[in-house]
C-alpha cells in the first residue's frame, strides 16, 4: 500500500527520529511511504486554545497537503483524533462547508500508527526486537477520543526481547494537555509528579505511549529529575530490529550533560 | 423510551417567559449578575490552584476521597448491562425538554399551581433572593433549616437572609461542617470533602454547643454529634428552604434525592417549605425519572439506590408542609441555553462523578475554581451562568483528557464545551494580546509551506542555546518558563524530518 506519513508539526520539528521510525517500520513491512511536502500541522493546538477561526487556513493546508492520499498514518493519537473530530468542526463553523466535507473524507483515511497497523493491516508482530524493561502509559486521546484500546499493547507484547511491564494509575492523565502545560503549569506539573512517580515505581528503564507530546512532557520530568528512565515513542520501539535499533533513536539515558 | 433525538427542536431557541427577544436577534440575554451569589472567584484559576497544590492535607484529603467514591462508581456502573443505553436516554430526554423548556415550565407552574402551590419566578440571584427573604419574613419566624441545595448556594441565599436577620441552619452533615468551619464547599455532592475526620472533630468541638467533650474523631461519633445538633434545630424549625433534583411539569411533583434523611426531616416537619430550583432542573413526565433516578445514585454516591427520595406535590392537608413556595430561578440559565454548544451544560444532574474523576480536581480541590460549581462541569457552567470574561480562566483549567465526558450520566461533552469557551473568550477580545499575536503568526506560517519550513528552520537555531547539550537550558524567557521550570525541553534538531526526507529523495514528496 502506498502510505502517506504525517509527521505531525511537533515530531516533524523536534523529534524527528519518530517520523523516520514510523517511514522505517511501514517500508519494512513493505509498504511504499511517501511524505507529502506541503504538511504542517492539523490544527490541534490553535482549536483547542480558541483559535478556531485562525485554525481554518491551517486545516485548509493540510487538506491541500494530503489530497488524493489512499491512507495517511500519523504517528499521534492527538493529531489524528483531532483530525476526525475537530477539523471539519471548525470549517464549518467558518462558513467553509467544501473544506469541511473534504476534511471529513480525509478523515476517514487517516489513522493512528496502532490502528493503521492492527485494523488495516491486520499485524500485531512487525518483527521488531528490543531488549529493554517498558511500560507504557495510553495517552488520553488515544485512549479516549480514538478509543485504540489495547492495539499498542498487542504490538508491543509481540516485540522480542522486550519484558512489558503494567503502569499503575495508567489511564490518569500525565497533566500535559497542550497549552494547559503552561497557562496551567502548577497543575500540569503536580500530575506529571504523579505520572513520574508510578512509571518510576516500575523499574522501567523506558516509558512509551503513542504522542510525542505527552512523552516530551513525562520525558521532560523524568529528564530534569536525572531518573534515567527514558520515554520513547511507541514508533521507535516498532522499528527497532537485532540488527538496528531505529536509527536515531536514541538508548542511552535521556540526559548525558 | 417515548423522546427521540427527532423530538430535538434544535432549530428553535427556546426561551424562558419573559426573556428579552426582539425578532431573531437576541440583545444579549442577561448572565447572573454580579455582586451576588457564588459564581465568581477573586483570583484566577491558575493563581488559586498553586495554592491548593502546597496545601499537603488537602491533597492528601481529595485524594483519598476522589479514589474512594471512583471506585465505588465504576463497581455499581458495571453492574448495569445496559448503561450506555441509558446514558443515552438520559441524554436525549433533556435535549428534548431543553428544546420545550418554556412550555414545560409554564405547565409545572400549571400544576403546581392547581395543587396548592405557590409559583415565583426570579430572574436572577437578587430576585430569588428578595423572594424567599420576604417568604421568610411573612412567616415571622427568624431562622429556617435548610436541605442541602446548590441553587441556594449559587445566589448566595443564606448570606442574604442572614442580612435580613434570618438565620439559616444547614442540614446536610457535610454542609453543615462548611456553614460551623466558616468555610466553602468545595463539592457539589460532598461540600466538606477537603476535610479530613480529626479537621471534622476540631471544627465539632469549637462551634457546637454543648458538644460532648470527649467527642473523638470516628465516623459514628462525629454523625451523632451533629444529629444531637440539628435534632433540636428540626423539631423548633416553622420554615425549611431546599432545593430540588427534579420536578416533574405533567404532576408538578418536586423530587429531592440524599442519603442522610436530614433532608426528608426538613421536607416534612416545618409548616412552610419554600423550595428554590434552576429553570432547568425538570423532566416532562413522570417516568422520565425512571431514567434519572437510576443514572443518579450510581454516578454521585456509588451506591445503587440512594436511601432517601422525597417526592412532593403541592399541599397534602394534614400531611407536611401546608404552605408550599417553589422559586424557579434563571440567574443566566436562558443565556447558556442560546449557546447551542454550551447549552449541555444545562443537562446536568449534579452527580459529582466529573469532579471525582478529575485529574485536576483531584489536586486543587473545588475552592480553586471560585464559583460554587468547581471541577469540570463548573469550568463550563460557572463561565456561561457569569458571561465567559467574568470566569475566563475556568475554560482553561483542563488538560481535555475526557474522563468527565466518559463518565457522565447524562453524557455531556465537556471537553468540547470547554474548547467552545475558549474560542469565546479568545473572540471577546477586543484588542491584540501577545498569546494572539502569537497564534496569529504560527497559523499563518501553518497554512503556507514555505512559511512553515522557514519556521521550522529558526525553531532548530534554538539548539545553539543548548551549546551542545541535549536539553535546552532551564533558565528560559516566558512562556518557555513555564514548561522549563519543571520540564526539561529536548534541544531542536538541525534539520526537520520532512526536510531530511526531501533532501534523501532528492525533493520527491
Ligand atoms: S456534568 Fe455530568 S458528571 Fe458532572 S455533575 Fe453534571 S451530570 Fe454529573
Amino acid at each position: 500500500m502506498r502510505v502517506a506519513l504525517f509527521a505531525t508539526c511537533l515530531v516533524d520539528t523536534v523529534v524527528p527520529q519518530v517520523a523516520r521510525a514510523t517511514a522505517v517500520l511501514l517500508e519494512r513491512l513493505g509498504h511504499e511511504v511517501v511524505v507529502p511536502a506541503g504538511q504542517a500541522c492539523c490544527g490541534q493546538m490553535h482549536v483547542n486554545t480558541g483559535y478556531r477561526r485562525e485554525a481554518v487556513p491551517i486545516v485548509a493546508n493540510h487538506v491541500r497537503a494530503f489530497a488524493g492520499a489512499e491512507a495517511v498514518v500519523a504517528p499521534s493519537g492527538s493529531c489524528v483524533a483531532s483530525i476526525h473530530h475537530q477539523q471539519a468542526m471548525v470549517a464549518r463553523r467558518a462558513g467553509e462547508h467544501g473544506l469541511a466535507d473534504e476534511a471529513e473524507a480525509l478523515a476517514a483515511r487517516t489513522y493512528e500508527l496502532s490502528q493503521f497497523l492492527v485494523d488495516v493491516l491486520g499485524v500485531t508482530d512487525v518483527g521488531a526486537y528490543y531488549a529493554h524493561r517498558v511500560t507504557y502509559h495510553p495517552t488520553c486521546h488515544s485512549l479516549r477520543l480514538l478509543k485504540v484500546g489495547d492495539r499498542p499493547l498487542q504490538l508491543l507484547r509481540a516485540v522480542r526481547g522486550l519484558e512489558l511491564v503494567e503502569l499503575p494509575g495508567a489511564e490518569s492523565c500525565c497533566g500535559f494537555g497542550g497549552t494547559f502545560s503552561v497557562k496551567n503549569s502548577d497543575t500540569s506539573t503536580a500530575m506529571l509528579t504523579d505520572k513520574m512517580a508510578n512509571v518510576l515505581s516500575t523499574h522501567a528503564e523506558v516509558c512509551t505511549a503513542g504522542d510525542s507530546s505527552c512523552l516530551m512532557h513525562i520525558g521532560g520530568g523524568l529528564s530534569r529529575l536525572r531518573s534515567g528512565t527514558r520515554t520513547v515513542h511507541l514508533a521507535e520501539i516498532l522499528a527497532s530490529t537485532e540488527d538496528a535499533v531505529s536509527p536515531d533513536q536514541t538508548t542511552r539515558p535521556a540526559v548525558t550533560a | 423510551m417515548t423522546t427521540t433525538p427527532q423530538d430535538l427542536r434544535t432549530d428553535q431557541t427556546p426561551l424562558a417567559p419573559g426573556a428579552p427577544r426582539s425578532g431573531t436577534t437576541f440583545l444579549g440575554l442577561p448572565t447572573a449578575p454580579r455582586g451576588v451569589g457564588h459564581l465568581r472567584g477573586d483570583r484566577s484559576f491558575p493563581d488559586a490552584a498553586r495554592d491548593a497544590l502546597r496545601d499537603g492535607q488537602l491533597r492528601a484529603n481529595l485524594g483519598h476521597a476522589t479514589q474512594t467514591i471512583r471506585g465505588k462508581r465504576a463497581r455499581v456502573v458495571a453492574e448495569l448491562p445496559d448503561w450506555q443505553q441509558l446514558r443515552a436516554a438520559g441524554s436525549a430526554l433533556k435535549a428534548a425538554t431543553m428544546a420545550r423548556l418554556d412550555e414545560h415550565l409554564e405547565e409545572l407552574e400549571r400544576q403546581v399551581t392547581a395543587r396548592g402551590g405557590t409559583v415565583h419566578w426570579a430572574r436572577d440571584a437578587a430576585e430569588a433572593n428578595r423572594i424567599v427573604t420576604d417568604l421568610v419574613r411573612a412567616t415571622g419566624t427568624d431562622e429556617v433549616v435548610k436541605v442541602k441545595s446548590m441553587a441556594t448556594q449559587e445566589i448566595g441565599l443564606n448570606e442574604a437572609l442572614e442580612a435580613a436577620g434570618i438565620a439559616a441552619h444547614e442540614t446536610d452533615l457535610a454542609e453543615l461542617i462548611v456553614q460551623l468551619g466558616d468555610d466553602k464547599p468545595s463539592h457539589i455532592l460532598v461540600p466538606a470533602i477537603h476535610k479530613n475526620r480529626a479537621e471534622i472533630r476540631e471544627i465539632f468541638l469549637r462551634t457546637m454547643p454543648r458538644v460532648d467533650a470527649d467527642l473523638t474523631d470516628e465516623p459514628r461519633r462525629l454523625a451523632m454529634a451533629a444529629r444531637s445538633h440539628l435534632r433540636e434545630r428540626f423539631l423548633r424549625a416553622r420554615v425549611a428552604i431546599s432545593g430540588a433534583n427534579f420536578a416533574v411539569a405533567e404532576t408538578g411533583t418536586l423530587a429531592v434525592v440524599e442519603s442522610e434523611g436530614n433532608g426528608r426531616m426538613c421536607l416534612t416537619l416545618p409548616e412552610t417549605l419554600i423550595t428554590v430550583m434552576g429553570i432547568e432542573k425538570l423532566v416532562p413526565t413522570w417516568p422520565d425519572l425512571e431514567v434519572f433516578l437510576q443514572l443518579l445514585p450510581r454516578s454521585s454516591t456509588g451506591e445503587r439506590m440512594n436511601p432517601y427520595t422525597s417526592m412532593w406535590a403541592g399541599v397534602t392537608p394534614g400531611d407536611g408542609p401546608q404552605d408550599f413556595h417553589l422559586v424557579l430561578v434563571d440567574n443566566g440559565r436562558t443565556a447558556v441555553l442560546a449557546d447551542e454548544v454550551g447549552r449541555q451544560a444545562l443537562h446536568c444532574i449534579r452527580c459529582s462523578a466529573c469532579l471525582n474523576v478529575c485529574p485536576v480536581y483531584e489536586r486543587t480541590g473545588g475552592h480553586a475554581y471560585g464559583s460554587v460549581y468547581p471541577g469540570p462541569i463548573g469550568a463550563v457552567l460557572s463561565p456561561q451562568l457569569t458571561g465567559v470574561e467574568d470566569n475566563a480562566s475556568l475554560p482553561y483549567a483542563s488538560s481535555l483528557c475526557g474522563a468527565c465526558y466518559d463518565v457522565c450520566p447524562v453524557a455531556i461533552d465537556i471537553p468540547s464545551i470547554l474548547v467552545h469557551l475558549r474560542a469565546e473568550h479568545v473572540e471577546a477580545q477586543e484588542k491584540p494580546t501577545a498569546e494572539s499575536v502569537a497564534f496569529k503568526a504560527l497559523a499563518r506560517a501553518m497554512s503556507s509551506p514555505r512559511l512553515w519550513r522557514l519556521a521550522q528552520r529558526a525553531a532548530g537555531l534554538g539548539r545553539l542555546l543548548a551549546r551542545g547539550r541535549p536539553t535546552m537550558p532551564a533558565a528560559l524567557p516566558f512562556p518557555a518558563s513555564a514548561w522549563t521550570r519543571s520540564r526539561d525541553l529536548p534541544t531542536p534538531p538541525a534539520e526537520s524530518f520532512t526536510a531530511q526526507w526531501a533532501r534523501e529523495h532528492g525533493g520527491r514528496s
